[in-house]
């Protein structure tokens, strides 16, 4: 049985950004700086405007969530690179 | 001499905790090589019992080529309360289990094997079984998110057992920091049976497309409540037949995390994609049926009280989402004549899902949405301010 596949070369890999749910609490910083990917629910918590569980991160915007990333006081977000 | 189970019994017809007469009953347990057990798992389309009914062959490969030795746990926690069917099968099969567990850690080289029962399991034909065989059974903590595989192994961890964030999955850094495969107890039973008995044999019941028997808990309104073994593919009616429906007005299917399907679709099949359609799924195998003396909106209300009080507080919008959903119902089921509450339960249960580290919020959003829409009339008189249950009180309020 050969081991799974890894090689990406022919994928297009799109960075996502991920919450960690168990550690925020809802500051606020993200959806302040990535206000198009992020709104804020009536409980303070970011809310994916796209509707994906880890939103999908435009070229454009990879700075600044790079940026947010940093900012988050509970270290609650990670940026990942993902297939599609 | 053995012979393979027939067709629809295979699990519960167990020999109980004598080992002997467990391996005269269904013959000794072969030892397959890793490649050999995942052929035979791929062949079967075996999918998991648990729950999430995913296909135990991807399951165990992705931990089958871990840098170091992996942990197997048998997941018997049996959080769901609708749920019976793995403690029953360990009262009458413990050994079927065991033998699952055994042979997915021989296979794998597996560092550790451990059975995880939860607080409401009988432990003790488990720990009687268990006595010179190569598996570690432990009776651990309860609660209704208990038996996700991330909170099993924050337990198994010596941590509280709530979910942690699934980024980090546990078949890649589960109990001691190893690839961890983590399968329900019914799941290796099967297990155990399609290594003895051959893919073909398991896939002699079933559809195609979703083989083999499953467990069911019947509850509810129904003569005989109890657990039932059937092929995976047969009608919610003929599973349910055995257990006698008493005036059924709807059958919950898949728990409190499932999905309401109405008594004039009692034909619909039980598999993965005919359930999709309502909604469900055929999950752990949970069937409740909803008598027609019962009122579905205060029924719901009470479980989505129930499904808050089992949030682990540790995600906001489940925190704060689900009271508030629960209480909405409560006031829709006590015939608050808001007009809005409905739209608002829908709101609330659109916006937790997907936002939490387990499958608590989407879950209980899932059960609430279909209570609102199976049961819209129902809801439409609530409003009105009365109720058709026959024996429910119209209780009016304009508060």
């Amino acid at each position: 049985m050969p081991h799974p596949d890894r090689s990406a070369a022919a994928v297009r890999l799109m960075t996502r950004l991920h919450v960690d749910w168990t550690r925020c609490d809802g500051h606020g910083s993200c959806s302040e700086l990535l206000p198009e990917l992020l709104g804020v629910d009536e409980f303070g918590f970011p809310v994916s405007r796209s509707g994906e569980r880890d939103p999908a991160v435009p070229r454009r915007d990879r700075d600044t969530a790079r940026h947010a990333v940093r900012n988050c006081p509970l270290m609650a977000l990670r940026l990942y690179d993902a297939d599609g | 001499m053995t012979t393979a189970p027939t067709l629809t019994r295979r699990l519960l017809d167990g020999a109980g905790t004598d080992h002997g007469a467990h391996l005269a009953r269904y013959g000794v347990l072969p030892r397959l090589s890793r490649d050999d057990l995942l052929a035979a798992l791929t062949d079967s389309g075996l999918t998991g019992r648990g729950g999430a009914g995913f296909p135990t062959a991807i399951k165990v490969r992705a931990v089958a080529y871990a840098p170091r030795r992996p942990v197997v746990i048998g997941n018997a926690m049996e959080s769901e309360p609708l749920s019976a069917k793995d403690a029953v099968l360990l009262g009458r099969n413990p050994h079927l289990v065991l033998d699952g567990l055994e042979t997915l850690a021989r296979a794998m080289r597996a560092r550790r094997a451990i059975l995880a029962l939860g607080p409401e399991v009988d432990p003790g034909a488990a720990f009687a079984a268990a006595r010179g065989r190569e598996v570690e059974v432990v009776q651990l903590e309860g609660g209704f998110v208990a038996g996700q595989e991330t909170a099993l192994v924050n337990q198994l961890n010596g941590r509280p057992a709530i979910p942690r964030d699934p980024f980090t999955r546990v078949t890649e850094a589960g109990v001691g920091g190893r690839a961890t495969l983590v399968l329900n107890a019914e799941t290796l039973a099967q297990l155990a049976l399609l290594v003895r008995y051959g893919a073909g044999w398991f896939r002699a019941a079933g559809t195609t497309e979703d083989p083999g028997t499953s467990l069911f808990t019947i509850s509810g309104s129904v003569g005989r409540p109890g657990v039932v073994e059937a092929e995976r593919g047969s009608s919610l009616r003929d599973v349910l037949d055995p257990a006698q429906p008493l005036r059924p007005s709807a059958v919950l299917v898949g728990g409190y995390h499932g999905a309401w399907v109405r008594t004039s679709d009692l034909d619909v099949r039980l598999t993965r994609r005919d359930l999709a359609a309502y909604g469900a799924s055929v999950g752990a195998g949970v069937l409740h049926v909803l008598g027609t003396d019962t009122c579905p909106i205060g029924f719901a209300a009470g479980v989505a009280e129930y499904l808050a009080s089992e949030s682990t507080r540790q995600c906001g919008p489940c925190l704060n989402g689900l009271p508030r959903m629960a209480t909405d119902l409560a006031r829709l089921a006590a015939g608050v004549r808001d007009h809005g509450l409905p739209a608002e339960v829908q709101r609330m249960s659109a916006l937790v899902t997907g936002r939490g580290a387990c499958a608590h919020p989407d879950g209980s959003a899932r059960f609430v949405a279909s209570t609102l829409d199976v049961f819209r009339d129902h809801v439409a008189a609530h409003l009105e301010g009365w109720c058709p249950t026959p024996t429910g009180r119209p209780r009016r309020s304009d508060s």
